[in-house]
């Protein structure tokens, strides 16, 4: 008998074999761990064992699971609790373990988090993202969990599934981005929702007139403005030149692109001067304070507004067409939710906790924690919904295609280390689009490969 | 007698004596091989390698000078960063260095509440990233920010690339004179006060006992200062990457390699060349700063 | 000549009454200047992080009113301050103690002793502080993975994600500079120090400990300072050594006051004064190490 190799193989060792009624290869495999297991100690050696290879979601699980969260800020934190207790309460003899580390730290230590000892359920980002990670094998396959899955559609389905065709992520709640705007300032200017490129600029022209920022712009954290770049992507050339450009298959030399860079502008001038210097909540607060007309960003901007009139007082409407064969069906809509690592210690339980996550009742709990993004699934109450959750709700189904945003739908790379500076660029110098161009193309290459 | 030739003898180590003062330096010299130098040839290894961080290490694939080439050519920080670099050292150099020296010499004097102006200027110091850039961002913002309140322009302060550099080196001057009033005001009290006294007694005014005597009693704290300088000037990093991450004008060596192997980006390889190339910009300080010090000996 | 019998007085008495010999009062008044103006920015930060968000996001932060205090009592909660101080602790004050004690060492040796090796072991220790930590994360995140330690020393069985694996590379870290800044001064003391020693007999160790360390005290107090600072106020190793939410130092926790999306700002600033705390009362323990000054003279006669 060797010397236990691990505190909770200690424990392990303490349960009579009788009750153990496994083999020792799958104990050890259930018993390798960190102190997770130490609060369910002969209970995780015993459940560890029958439940590791089967996956079986049906069937009464046990023990502990450990979830990553990045949720650190009271009230989402308090939000995952909540429904983490509910789970708990739903399934009696599980225990869950969250493990929150603060939301920049989890992500950009993504990597290491997931090739070092990570929890059995994470929080993440559907996107190439998601995907890269099925790739390289550092996420669990859940294709079984998506069977039992209802309510999902199949946007989001396609969202959650690798290059494999294989399902690795549950989506929990999303959020779209669009043209915001604040009706009391609409109905007092007497303005009118632009539907074309044309509206757009007529309406920016007379918001200047009245001396507001016909659109606020804050890029100086660099990604708000990509948003943009993806709105005007999808109106010129449409969902999937988009997509396959941002998978790497286009040329950013294409005078397609270029068409996108000289749209944008065009539209400059609308947009509030000195945006590199301005945080995009400082370019929120200028809506707020009336002194902007409209802002293209995501829902989360309500968390900007006080809660009450002045939430209620936000409004969306879907950026412009530009291109009438193409229409305005794309919306950028990033998904959260949840992954299941590669080597779960507690699958069974882990897989049973997605499909619970899946479910409107988790999902309504999360949205306690942040009323400005919607539950993913389709048949979530939503009767409790604010105005504008209920119009994003609607805004979202109603798509033919949703995007994720440029830095989840690219290599992270790419997205931060050149086309942030490259879009920051622009904005300083609209003028050199075919240098730009060049420039993105050459690094693209670098990164990509071709 | 102990003391045959004055120096030779204080010099003899008995055995134990030898043992203790191998330890002494074995041991951090163990601990920095490990966890700096190792690692460090990682780096320069990996510097020829496209590797993203995850995976076995096997599955590394070399790329050869590829990483240095595209740095040079098409990688549009660089050379900026270079560039500010450099801009940085001349500014710590001639301006807040000296400041700092300033400071150290005057705080030295002991006046009554001595150690008020002391903590005044060293709190910059020791304040976590978080409220500086909080600090600054209250004035410098362009909307909100003091400055443009008071002065009722718009610059753009931080958003600008012509300007946003000049004003980051005000904020790094801020916390680089207390740090350099530190370690200076050490020295300072290193110095036999009896040196001062004879001074004083031939007549000596405070500037003339400060420069022809103090000065250069002081020079390995005089070293000290300057290679501090241009580590820092190096490695400047915190308040521009506080500010937007070290981009649109702020773009600095250490910013570079941060942006590229810290967070999602993970250009492991890519980023190890830049950091090679810091390396090798440092060795040639340590090369000059040697070669000073070998004078001396 | 009395402007000269007064200038005469030893240093460190502070300057009594005495006639007004027209500038006396310049320095005070310089100095009294400067540390306003390099107070002002932290004044700002810290007046504005006694004031809600709601209020300033509305009348921008020049204007005065919506003070509170709740951001404070809000950070320390919502920040967990009290599990993070806890670990910043266990990690600041073993690499603070093992840093400076190690780097007195090296430094001794090589200012005391003129051995051939002297100068290639300074520029080694000068050249691993030149390097950006940044760069070594990941070869260092990869080799801690790799290490297997025994559960007493860390529980998740090696190097990564343990208190002594951020606390060894913190102490690498800060080795180079310690030692390198703490060989010059140690050359500045002067051999006859160490020649009344030897002739009474001393050995190597009882040298270290009894001369050369006590007239090295301002300049390890300074540098006890500034080690407590950097690694106290550390980050990026921290957040790629450590794995748990729970571990993590309290430089972290200004990042749990920050939202996904939206950020109090406020509350970030009354967060960072809490966090500048420790600091603070470390500089004010040690200032009077500053203050006082050598005893050099015990070699006088």
């Amino acid at each position: 008998m060797t010397r236990p190799s691990n505190e909770a193989e200690y424990l392990a060792r303490m349960v009579p074999p009788s009750v153990r009624g496994v083999d020792r290869r799958t104990l050890l495999r259930g018993a390798f761990g960190v102190g997770a297991l130490l609060g369910a100690g002969g209970l995780a050696a015993c459940s560890s064992g029958s439940t590791s290879s089967t996956g079986d979601g049906d069937g009464a699980v046990t023990g502990t699971v450990t979830v990553g969260s990045n949720q650190s800020d009271p009230v989402p934190k308090a939000a995952v609790q909540s429904y983490m207790d509910a789970f708990q309460k739903a399934n009696a003899g599980t225990t869950v373990k969250i493990n929150t580390v603060d939301h920049n730290s989890f992500q950009e230590n993504i990597n290491n988090y997931l090739q070092g000892s990570p929890d059995d359920v994470f929080t993440w980002f559907a996107g190439y993202r998601m995907q890269f990670f099925a790739e390289k094998g550092l996420v669990g396959d859940i294709s079984d969990v998506w069977k039992n899955i209802t309510g999902m559609s199949d946007a989001l389905k396609k969202a959650s599934t690798g290059a494999d065709g294989k399902q690795y992520f549950v989506p929990i709640t999303n959020y779209p981005w669009a043209v915001f705007y604040r009706k009391s300032v609409f109905k007092e200017k007497g303005y009118q929702v632009p539907k074309t490129l044309d509206e757009l600029n007529t309406l920016g022209a007379q918001m200047k007139k009245d001396g507001l920022d016909p659109i606020a712009f804050g890029d100086k954290d660099g990604w708000p403005a990509m948003g943009t770049f993806d709105q005007i992507n999808l109106r010129v050339n449409g969902y999937d030149f988009h997509v396959s450009l941002m998978a790497g298959k286009e040329d950013w030399t294409d005078p397609k692109v270029k068409k996108v860079f000289d749209t944008w502008a065009g539209i400059l001038p609308l947009h509030q001067a000195d945006s590199l210097g301005r945080t995009w909540q400082e370019a929120a607060q200028s809506l707020q304070q009336k002194k902007s007309g409209m802002y293209v960003l995501g829902s989360f901007l309500a968390q900007q507004f006080t809660k009450g009139a002045e939430q209620d007082d936000l409004d969306f409407f879907g950026f412009p067409e530009i291109d009438s064969t193409i229409g305005t069906d794309a919306v950028e809509a990033p998904i959260d939710g949840y992954m299941m690592s590669a080597k779960p210690k507690n699958e069974g339980a882990a897989k049973k906790l997605l499909q619970y996550i899946s479910q409107p009742e988790a999902q309504l709990l999360a949205l306690k924690a942040d009323p400005s993004v919607i539950a993913t699934n389709s048949t979530a109450d939503t009767s409790g919904y604010t105005a504008l959750q209920k119009k994003s709700a609607e805004f979202v189904k109603s798509a033919k295609s949703i995007t994720q945003f440029m830095d989840r739908d690219t290599r992270p790379d790419f997205a931060s280390t050149v086309m942030i500076p490259a879009i920051q660029s622009f904005i300083k110098n609209p003028k050199d689009i075919d240098g730009l161009c060049t420039s993105i193309q050459a690094q693209k290459k670098s990164i990509f490969g071709s | 007698m102990a003391s045959k030739r004055k120096y030779k003898g204080i010099d003899q180590l008995s055995t134990r004596d030898k043992v203790v003062v191998g330890l002494m330096v074995i041991v951090p010299t163990l601990i920095v091989v490990w966890l700096v130098w190792l690692p460090a040839i990682s780096t320069v290894l990996l510097s020829f390698t496209n590797w993203d961080g995850i995976g076995p290490l096997s599955g590394i694939k070399p790329v050869g000078l590829q990483n240095y080439r595209d740095i040079a050519t098409i990688y549009p920080p660089f050379w900026p960063a270079i560039q500010h670099n450099l801009i940085w050292l001349a500014a710590l150099f001639l301006v807040a260095t000296p400041l700092g020296m300033l400071f150290a010499v005057l705080v030295d004097r002991g006046v009554a509440g001595t150690r008020f102006y002391q903590t005044s200027i060293y709190l910059p110091v020791v304040l976590s990233l978080a409220l500086i850039g909080f600090i600054w961002q209250l004035i410098y913002s362009r909307d909100q920010g003091l400055l443009n309140a008071i002065t009722g322009g718009t610059t753009d302060w931080y958003g600008d690339p012509n300007v946003n550099l000049w004003a980051v080196l005000v904020a790094a001057s801020w916390r680089h004179a207390g740090y350099i009033m530190l370690l200076y005001l050490a020295g300072l009290k290193g110095v036999d006060p009896s040196l001062r006294e004879a001074a004083k007694i031939d007549g000596a005014s405070e500037t003339t006992t400060f420069f022809r005597v103090v000065f250069p009693v002081m020079r390995p704290i005089n070293i000290i200062v300057v290679v501090v300088t241009f580590i820092e000037s190096l490695r400047a990093f915190d308040i521009v990457w506080v500010i937007n991450k070290g981009r649109n004008g702020l773009e600095l060596i250490s910013a570079l390699v941060t942006q590229n192997v810290v967070g999602e980006a993970s250009r492991i390889g890519f980023g190890s060349a830049l950091a090679t190339i810091m390396l090798l910009i440092s060795s040639v300080l340590v090369v000059i700063y040697l070669r000073i010090a070998m004078k001396e000996d | 000549m009395t402007d000269l019998a007064v200038k005469t007085r030893p240093q460190r008495a502070p300057r009594e009454g005495g006639p007004s010999s027209g500038r006396r009062w310049l320095l005070p008044v310089m100095l009294t200047l400067i540390s306003l103006i390099w107070l002002f920015p932290l004044l700002l930060a810290l007046v504005n992080s006694f004031r809600d968000y709601a209020y300033t996001a509305k009348n921008g932060y020049i204007s005065w009113g919506g003070f509170t205090l709740d951001n404070y009592t809000n950070a320390w909660a919502a920040g967990d301050f009290g599990l993070h101080f806890m670990n910043s602790v266990i990690i600041t004050v073993p690499a603070v103690i093992l840093t400076l004690f190690l780097s007195c060492c090296v430094a001794f040796v090589v200012a005391r002793f003129s051995f051939k090796f002297n100068l290639a072991l300074l520029g080694f220790f000068l050249a691993a502080n030149l390097l950006p930590p940044q760069a070594l994360l990941i070869p260092v995140y990869r080799m801690f993975r790799a290490i297997e330690v025994p559960l007493w020393v860390s529980d998740s069985g090696t190097l990564l994600n343990s208190f002594v694996g951020l606390i060894l590379v913190n102490m690498a870290f800060q080795i180079g500079f310690c030692a390198f800044v703490l060989s010059n001064y140690m050359k500045a003391l002067p051999r006859e120090l160490y020649e009344s020693a030897v002739i009474d007999g001393a050995s190597v160790t009882r040298q270290f400990f009894q001369i050369t360390l006590p007239l090295c005290r301002p300049a390890i107090a300074a540098l006890a300072v500034l080690q407590v600072t950097w690694i106290y106020n550390e980050f990026f190793w921290a957040t790629v050594l450590l794995q748990q939410g729970d571990k993590f130092p309290v430089t972290s926790s200004i990042n749990n006051l920050r939202g996904q999306f939206f950020t109090d700002n406020n509350l970030v600033a009354a967060g960072s004064v809490i966090i500048a705390v420790p600091t603070l009362v470390i500089f004010f323990v040690l200032q009077r190490h500053f203050v006082a000054g050598l005893t050099l003279g015990a070699t006088k006669g």
